[in-house]
C-alpha cells in the first residue's frame, strides 16, 4: 500500500494513497466540521461545511471527498473558512425553523453543536420562517420538516444500508423536502421496515421516536459504523 | 433551375404565423400546377428574427436573393394569389410580398458575418437529408472514416484551439484526448442541447436549421474518441428542434450515415434523443448525465470527470451543440482557413435588429451591437451588454470595443458563455437585471448544496429589499459578502455563477445600487 504524506495545518500526516483529506485530518486529530458526511454512507459533498483551502489552488475543496495528494498543504481553519462556516450555519438556521428550546434533540444536535463550534451567537441574515409540515403518520417515528437540514443522510442510509429506499428528495431549490415513497405519508409507505436507521443518523431533531419529548432524542451514528463493520467482517458478536 | 421561395420556419417566425404562411403559399403554387416553376420550402432561421416572418426569394441563379421581412402572415391568401400570378407570368424576380419589407442583404448585419456553423441554416430544408447531402453534409465524416486516423483528428481539433461553446470554454481537443485515453471499449458521446440561459437561442437555431451538421459532428467525435453510442439531450421546450432531430436521425439511419458500418467502414454509431423536463440545472453536465440515466438531475462533484465516469459510469464525451457543429467546417477548411473560428450569438434586447448571427471570433462588441444590430432605438443610448446568462455579467457601454473572445470577456468580469447577448439601453436599472438573474437562479437551484439553495434566496431577498426602497445600512456590504461566499462555496456552476451578475453590476454600475440606499446610510 503506497503512502501519501501531506501537511494539514501544523501536522505532518502520512496516510494511504486514495484516502480523503477528511480521513487524513481525523488521523492527525485535526477537527474539520462536517454535516452531510457520515462514515458508512456515500459522500455527497452537499453541506460544504468541510471546505478547506489547499496551497496553490484558489478553489475551496470539500475535505470529505477530496483525495490526498503527495505534498499537499491543507489549511482547515483560516479566517476565510471560519467566516464561510459561520455563514453556512446561518443559512441553515434561517432556512428552517430551529427552535432549540422545544426540540427533541436539544443538547444532542449536530446542527446546534456546529453553531457553537463556529461561534454563531446570532444570525446576520434574516430568518425566513418557512411554513413546513410535520409527518406523524408513522406508528413509531415522526418527521418534522421544520428541523430538516436536507443533509440526505436518511435518504442514503435507507437506500444504501437498509436497502428499502423509502426516502428521497422532492421538489427543488428552496422547496426541497425529504419525501417518503412517492410523496406519501410515511406511515403509508409499505417499503419502510421500521428499522429506525434514518432516525439514528439524522443530525437534528427532524427525525425522531414518537415517544421523545424535549431533549430526549439521542442520535447514535456510531451504531451505523458498528453495523457496517460487522457486515464487512461478517462478525456479529462483538 | 426553378425558383425557390424559402420561408423561415424557425420558432420565432413560426410564432408569427410562418407555418400557415408557408402552407398557404405552397398549396397555392401546387393547386395552380406551378410546382415546376417555383418551390416553396421551409428553412431554418434566416437571421434577423426581429423582422420576422421572413421570406427569401431565389428567383433564378442569376438574380440576387431577395429577403423580405415583416410579412403580414394574416394576409397569406392575398400573398399566395400574387405569388401564383408572378410564377405564371415568369415575374418572380420582381415579386414583392405586399405589406412586407425588403431587407438589404448588404447591411452589415449580413455582411460582417462568417457562417461556418450556420452555413446551411436558412438555405436547406432541414427535413430533407438529400438537400443536406447536396450541400456537403457527412462528407467530412466520410473522409475521416476513410482515413481512419482518430489520433490525427484529435490533434487537429487540439491545434485549432476550438473551445467548448456550452459556456465554460474548455478546450475541446483536450477533452477528446482524455476520453480517447480512458480505458474501456464502451464509450459514449453526449450532445448538450439543453440551452437554458435566458435570452439564448443559438443551439435551437442550429438544430432547427441544420440538424445533420450536429449529427455529423457527433459522429466525427465518436469515431475520434472510440464511442459507438450517442445521446442528444434536448429540452422539451424545443418541440420543433426535437421533431427535426427525429426526422434527421431516421433519415441518416436510412442513408447509412448512422447505424452499423457507416459508409462501408467498421465504425458503428447510434444516436438516441433524450428530452429534458425543463430544469435549467440539467444543462450542467453531471446533472444532465443523471437525467439521461433516468434519475433526478442533480449535479455531483467532479472529479470523477465525465471523461472517466460519465453516463452509466462509462467514459463519456460531452459537448455543446455548437461545438459539434463546428467540426465539419473545421475539417473541411483545415486549420489555416478555419483560423480562430466563429461564435454564434443570439442578439436580443434593446437593439434595432435582433436575431441569430455568427461572427468571427474576436469581433468587437461594438461591431456586433451597433454596426450589425443597429444600436439602440432613436433617442436612447446603450448602457450595457449582458453576456453569459445567469453566470455571466454586464459589459458597460464604455467597454464596447472589447473583442468577444474568452479572455477579454473574462477580464471584464463576465464570460463568453454560450452566446446569449442581451443589449440594454439607458432606461435599464442594472439592479433590476441583477435581480432578474438572481430570481432565476433561486428558482432553478437544485437544492443539493446549502450555499446555493439558501444563499440565492437570501441574495434575492436582499435585492428585492433594495429595489423596494427598504435598504438598511450595511445591506450593500452584506450583499457583496454573501455573493462571494456563494460563488466560492457552491457545488456546481449554477451556484458558483449565480452571484456573478450582481458582482459584475456592482463593479460597473455601483451608482445604480447606491441610488437605492438611503442617502444617510450610503457611504
Ligand atoms: C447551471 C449550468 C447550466 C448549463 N447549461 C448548459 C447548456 O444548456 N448547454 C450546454 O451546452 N452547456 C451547459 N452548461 C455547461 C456544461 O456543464 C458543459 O460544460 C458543456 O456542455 C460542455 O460542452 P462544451 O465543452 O462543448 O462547452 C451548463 C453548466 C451549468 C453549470
Ligand atoms: S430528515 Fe434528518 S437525516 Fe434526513 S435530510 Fe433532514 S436532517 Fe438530514
Ligand atoms: S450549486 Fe445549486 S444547482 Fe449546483 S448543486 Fe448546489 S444547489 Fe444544486
Ligand atoms: S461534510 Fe463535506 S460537504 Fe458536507
Amino acid at each position: 500500500m503506497s503512502l501519501c504524506s501531506l501537511r494539514i495545518d501544523d501536522h505532518e500526516v502520512a496516510i494511504a494513497a486514495g484516502s480523503t483529506v477528511l480521513q487524513a485530518a481525523r488521523e492527525a486529530s485535526v477537527a474539520i466540521p462536517t454535516l452531510c458526511f457520515l462514515e458508512g454512507l456515500s459522500a455527497v459533498a452537499a453541506c460544504r461545511m468541510c471546505l478547506v483551502e489547499v496551497s496553490g489552488s484558489d478553489t475551496l475543496l470539500p475535505a470529505c471527498i477530496t483525495r490526498v495528494q503527495e505534498g499537499m498543504q491543507v489549511h482547515t481553519a483560516t479566517p476565510r473558512l471560519q467566516d464561510i462556516r459561520r455563514t453556512l450555519i446561518e443559512l441553515l438556521f434561517t432556512e428552517g425553523n430551529h427552535v432549540c428550546a422545544i426540540c427533541v434533540a436539544n443538547g444532542h444536535c449536530e446542527l446546534q453543536n456546529l453553531a457553537v463550534e463556529v461561534g454563531m451567537d446570532h444570525s446576520r441574515l434574516p430568518y425566513r420562517f418557512p411554513d413546513r409540515p410535520v409527518d406523524l403518520s408513522h406508528p413509531l417515528f415522526g418527521l418534522d420538516h421544520n428541523r430538516c437540514v436536507l443533509c440526505t443522510r436518511c435518504v442514503r442510509v435507507c437506500d444504501e444500508v437498509e436497502g428499502a429506499h423509502v426516502w428521497d428528495v422532492g421538489w427543488r431549490g428552496e422547496h426541497c423536502r425529504i419525501i417518503a415513497g412517492l410523496e406519501e405519508p410515511w406511515g403509508a409507505v409499505e417499503a419502510c421496515t421500521h428499522c429506525g436507521k434514518c432516525v439514528e443518523v439524522c443530525p437534528t431533531g427532524a427525525l425522531f421516536h414518537r415517544g421523545d419529548t424535549t431533549e430526549e432524542k439521542h442520535s447514535d451514528p456510531a451504531r451505523l459504523q458498528a453495523l457496517m463493520q460487522a457486515r464487512q467482517q461478517q462478525r456479529w458478536n462483538p | 433551375m426553378k425558383a425557390c421561395l424559402r420561408v423561415c420556419s424557425a420558432a420565432s417566425c413560426r410564432s408569427r404565423g410562418a407555418a400557415t404562411l408557408q402552407h398557404t403559399l405552397s398549396e397555392a403554387i401546387a393547386s395552380a400546377g406551378l410546382e415546376h416553376r417555383l418551390r416553396v420550402k421551409e428553412v431554418g432561421c434566416l437571421g434577423p428574427c426581429s423582422d420576422g416572418p421572413l421570406l427569401a426569394m431565389d428567383a433564378s441563379p442569376e438574380a440576387q436573393t431577395q429577403l423580405y421581412g415583416s410579412i403580414p402572415a394574416a394576409d397569406a391568401a392575398q400573398l399566395a394569389a400574387s405569388l401564383t400570378q408572378a410564377a405564371a407570368r415568369h415575374t418572380l424576380a420582381q415579386w414583392c410580398p405586399a405589406g412586407g419589407q425588403r431587407i438589404d442583404l448588404n447591411h452589415p448585419f449580413f455582411q460582417l458575418q462568417r457562417r461556418l456553423v450556420l452555413e446551411h441554416c436558412g438555405q436547406i430544408d432541414p427535413n430533407s437529408i438529400e438537400e443536406a447531402l447536396a450541400a456537403g453534409a457527412y462528407r467530412q465524416l466520410e473522409r475521416v472514416l476513410q482515413t481512419n486516423n482518430p489520433a490525427a483528428v484529435i490533434e487537429q481539433v487540439q491545434r485549432s484551439g476550438l473551445r467548448g461553446r456550452g459556456g465554460a470554454g474548455y478546450p475541446t481537443g483536450l477533452k477528446w484526448a482524455a476520453v480517447a485515453q480512458s480505458p474501456g471499449t464502451d464509450k459514449l458521446v453526449v450532445c448538450n442541447a439543453d440551452e437554458g440561459d435566458p435570452g439564448a437561442f443559438m443551439d435551437r437555431t442550429v438544430l432547427e436549421g441544420d440538424p445533420h451538421t450536429v449529427l455529423e459532428g457527433m459522429a466525427i467525435a465518436a469515431h475520434a474518441v472510440g464511442a459507438s453510442r450517442g445521446f442528444i439531450y434536448v429540452r422539451a421546450e424545443y418541440p420543433l428542434a426535437i421533431a427535426r432531430l427525429h426526422t434527421a436521425i431516421a433519415a441518416a439511419h436510412g442513408q447509412g450515415w448512422l447505424g452499423m458500418a457507416i459508409a462501408g467502414s467498421r465504425f458503428n454509431f447510434d444516436v438516441e434523443l433524450r428530452v429534458g423536463a425543463g430544469a435549467y440545472v440539467c444543462g450542467e453536465e453531471t446533472a444532465l448525465m443523471q437525467s439521461i440515466e433516468g434519475k433526478r438531475g442533480m449535479p455531483r462533484p467532479r472529479p470523477p470527470y465525465p471523461a472517466e465516469q460519465g453516463v452509466f459510469g462509462l467514459p463519456t464525451l460531452i459537448n455543446n451543440v455548437e461545438t459539434f457543429a463546428n467540426l465539419p467546417a473545421l475539417l473541411r477548411l483545415g486549420l489555416e482557413s478555419y483560423g480562430r473560428g466563429t461564435k454564434v450569438f443570439s442578439l436580443t434586447g434593446h437593439v434595432r435588429r435582433s436575431g441569430v448571427i455568427e461572427v468571427p471570433m474576436g469581433t468587437s462588441l461594438r461591431r456586433i451591437v451597433e454596426t450589425m444590430g443597429g444600436g439602440a432605438a432613436a433617442g436612447r443610448t446603450i448602457k450595457a451588454v449582458q453576456t453569459g446568462g445567469p453566470s455571466g455579467g454586464c459589459v458597460p457601454a464604455n467597454q464596447l470595443d472589447t473583442p468577444v473572445d474568452y479572455e477579454s470577456l473574462k477580464a471584464l468580469g463576465t464570460i463568453m458563455g454560450s452566446g446569449g447577448m442581451v443589449v440594454m439601453d439607458d432606461t435599464t436599472n442594472m439592479v433590476d437585471i441583477a435581480r432578474f438573474f438572481m430570481a432565476f437562479c433561486r428558482e432553478e437551484s437544485c437544492g443539493k448544496c446549502v450555499p446555493c439553495r439558501a444563499g440565492t434566496v437570501q441574495l434575492d431577498n436582499l435585492l428585492e429589499k433594495l429595489l423596494g426602497g427598504r435598504a438598511a445600512p450595511g445591506d450593500l456590504e452584506q450583499l457583496e459578502r454573501l455573493c462571494h461566499m456563494v460563488k466560492d462555496t457552491s457545488l456546481c456552476g449554477l451556484g458558483q455563477g449565480a452571484p456573478k451578475p450582481v458582482l459584475s453590476t456592482l463593479r460597473h454600475f455601483r451608482d445604480d445600487y447606491l441610488a437605492l440606499v438611503p442617502a444617510e446610510t450610503s457611504r
